[in-house]
């Protein structure tokens, strides 16, 4: 059986159930693949040991990529290609830079994150993204849990797992 | 959720060693301070321009050329100090070293005077939002409003003291019409500090606002500061003292809008007699508040530190991080929206105040240090998560901060009446260690009186379970 192809979703109504449910699943052992939430639950990072995410460095990169481009194109029309001479001031001076150098800094570092945001969840557009429940988007909690990763488990031994944690509803699904 | 949480009300005990380091802190202060002054006062005997450089001095002599033309006020100071020589000070302004320590008590009250309103306003905010993360640590600033009451009886007094050498405003001759040292400027904006009296005699309208908004201050810390007590007393969470503390807490933000930016223009911008800037009282406002919120902050992480507080972790430090940053951040953009509109527009009147902060010797330095200090390294210092967090990075940037703005409020102030004279020197260090050790006797004190925080407070669930 290949990985990430085969899966056993189990549904669950409440929050605080989930949280309790994710604790004693991987304390027994298995590996969740990932779990799908209508809204941002607290704790639920922790208790799936999600790593820290990195997007803030990345942000970090596009804005100084944006401060860098707005200032050398800033200079380079005002000091070199088109000098202008506006209220008295020297060609390239930084104080009027400074006002386009910060749109710029927050347009990259913006326009950065969401594409970053987009790659890195796998929502590119030539990508229709796996739904394992569409009731994910409404009011259900959905976990997934890989098949062949924790092949140590019979598919019954899983569902009578999730069914003891709580989930309300135990299906299977598998993508090509 | 999880089941009510009771817990034990907590005290401060203001520990005799640390009332003995601030003491200790206090006579260095004091030694300091003294030793200053003797400098004054011998570098005085020794000419004036003792301790400047040639190169300063040569850019001293061509502002003073620009500003002369410019600045019928700054005209009149060189002939004061040309009289001053000549006649041995017939004129009516102090010695050098007399209108230094003036500028430097001054400037030190308005700084600590916002430390404590901060204080009382920090509270404010925190009932007009309805916030519930921070009712763990509301006691802090409260405490720090303790101070309000001392600030208005130094400014009151010392403004009687210091008026002849700080505020150029107060000389009545600049307001006879046939007199020679009539200022047209200075006579326009007249009613503004002598209404309803004649221009020149007592200001009444200046000093009334004075008296009202350390008044109303005052009040309106009794009024929630009891508030937030008598809710200790209550038998269980209540929310009625909450509530009428939000409604004084509201009252008081409204009032506080008008009276911080007007006691801007009146204590700090008034002595720049000619110059204006429409920023200047959000500017003071935003030097003010993020130095008051680097000093919560402070405060908190030693009393953490120190074993209280337990009730605040990691994620309450973050939230003041994050204030602390943010509003370093604010400051500069109001720093910024002040200068590049005056160096765009390029008006003499208004640019010579930049001219004398930025471009001669004994300030230009602080300039720089100001944005060096309160944006850049604030900015990149606080920028990631696990520095607002963690306690040490707390306590290196938030002393930053509030040495960056005591700099900050050094530049507002001193050119405008030292012009070329001024510095930082023994005399400005010793004054503001003399303040700072006796604002937190005070706000210690206050601190140790009350409990910790308030254990039937609304919101103290809330903030038990607060996550970011």
């Amino acid at each position: 059986m290949d990985a990430d192809k085969h899966f056993i979703v189990g549904v669950f109504d409440d929050e605080e159930v989930l949280l309790k449910g994710i604790g004693k699943i991987r304390g027994n052992g298995v590996k969740i693949h990932d779990v799908y939430s209508p809204f941002p639950v607290h704790g639920i990072d922790d208790a799936l040991s999600i790593k820290r995410s990195r997007l803030p460095i990345a942000a970090f990169m596009f804005g100084m990529t944006g401060t860098a481009l707005a200032l050398l194109m800033q200079i380079w029309m005002l000091g070199y290609d088109w000098p202008m001479i506006i209220g008295g001031k020297n060609h390239a001076s930084l104080p009027p830079f400074i006002p386009v150098t910060f749109e710029l800094t927050v347009l990259l570092a913006a326009l950065g994150m969401v594409g970053t945001f987009f790659i890195a969840s796998d929502m590119k557009p030539y990508k229709w993204p796996r739904q394992f429940d569409l009731r994910s988007t409404e009011d259900k909690h959905v976990m997934a849990i890989d098949l062949a990763i924790n092949s140590g488990k019979t598919k019954d031994e899983l569902r009578s797992l999730l069914r003891d944690s709580g989930a309300s509803e135990v299906n299977e699904k598998s993508f090509e | 959720m999880a089941a009510e949480v009771h817990l034990q009300e907590e005290r401060y005990i203001f520990k005799p060693t640390l009332r003995r380091n601030i003491f200790i802190f206090l006579i260095i202060g004091v030694v300091v301070f003294g030793l200053g002054l003797f400098l004054a006062m011998r570098s005085e005997g020794q000419g004036e321009a003792a301790g400047h450089g040639t190169k300063g001095h040569a850019s001293v002599e061509a502002t003073h050329d620009m500003t002369a033309s410019l600045q019928h006020e700054t005209q009149d100071e060189d002939t004061a100090a040309d009289q001053h020589k000549t006649e041995g000070g017939a004129h009516h302004e102090s010695d050098s070293w007399v209108k230094r320590l003036f500028t430097t008590l001054w400037m030190n009250n308005v700084f600590f005077t916002g430390l404590g309103i901060i204080g009382l306003f920090f509270v404010a905010i925190q009932y007009a939002a309805q916030a519930g993360w921070s009712s763990g640590i509301k006691r802090i600033p409260l405490a720090m409003g303790s101070w309000i009451p001392y600030a208005g009886v130094l400014m009151i007094g010392l403004w009687f003291l210091v008026k002849g050498d700080l505020f150029h405003w107060s000389h009545s001759g600049l307001f006879d019409a046939n007199g020679p040292e009539f200022d047209p400027i200075i006579n326009g904006k007249g009613g503004f500090f002598y209404w309803p009296l004649a221009k020149g005699t007592f200001p009444a309208f200046f000093m009334g606002r004075m008296v009202i908004f350390f008044g109303m201050w005052f009040l309106f810390f009794t009024w929630i500061k009891r508030e937030m007590l008598q809710e200790d007393l209550a038998g269980g969470v209540t929310t009625t003292h909450w509530l009428k503390a939000r409604k004084f807490s509201t009252w008081f933000l409204l009032f506080f809008a008008v009276s911080s930016s007007v006691s801007a223009w009146d204590w700090v911008m008034s002595i720049d007699t000619h110059w204006f800037s429409t920023m200047f009282g959000w500017y003071m406002f935003a030097s003010w508040w993020v130095t008051g919120l680097a000093f919560i902050t402070l405060v908190v992480v030693f009393l953490k530190d120190a074993g209280y507080l337990k009730i605040v972790n990691a994620n309450h430090l973050h939230d003041l991080g994050k204030f602390v940053f943010a509003f370093s951040i604010f400051w500069t953009y109001i720093w910024f929206g002040q200068f590049l509109l005056i160096y765009y527009a390029n008006i003499p009147e208004e640019t010579v105040y930049f001219i004398e902060r930025m471009k001669t010797a004994p300030y230009s330095w602080i300039f720089f240090a100001n944005l060096f200090l309160n944006f850049v390294l604030p900015f990149l210092l606080f920028m990631t998560r696990d520095a607002k967090r963690h306690m040490t990075m707390l306590k290196v940037v938030c002393p930053i901060v509030i040495i960056g703005h005591w700099l900050d409020f050094f530049n507002m102030i001193t050119p405008g009446v030292m012009h070329f004279e001024g510095g930082v020197g023994f005399l400005e260090i010793g004054t503001a260690m003399i303040f700072m050790s006796a604002f937190l006797l005070v706000v210690l004190t206050a601190l140790s009186k009350m409990p910790l925080f308030g254990k039937n407070h609304p919101m103290l669930e809330e903030s038990l379970h607060h996550h970011i």
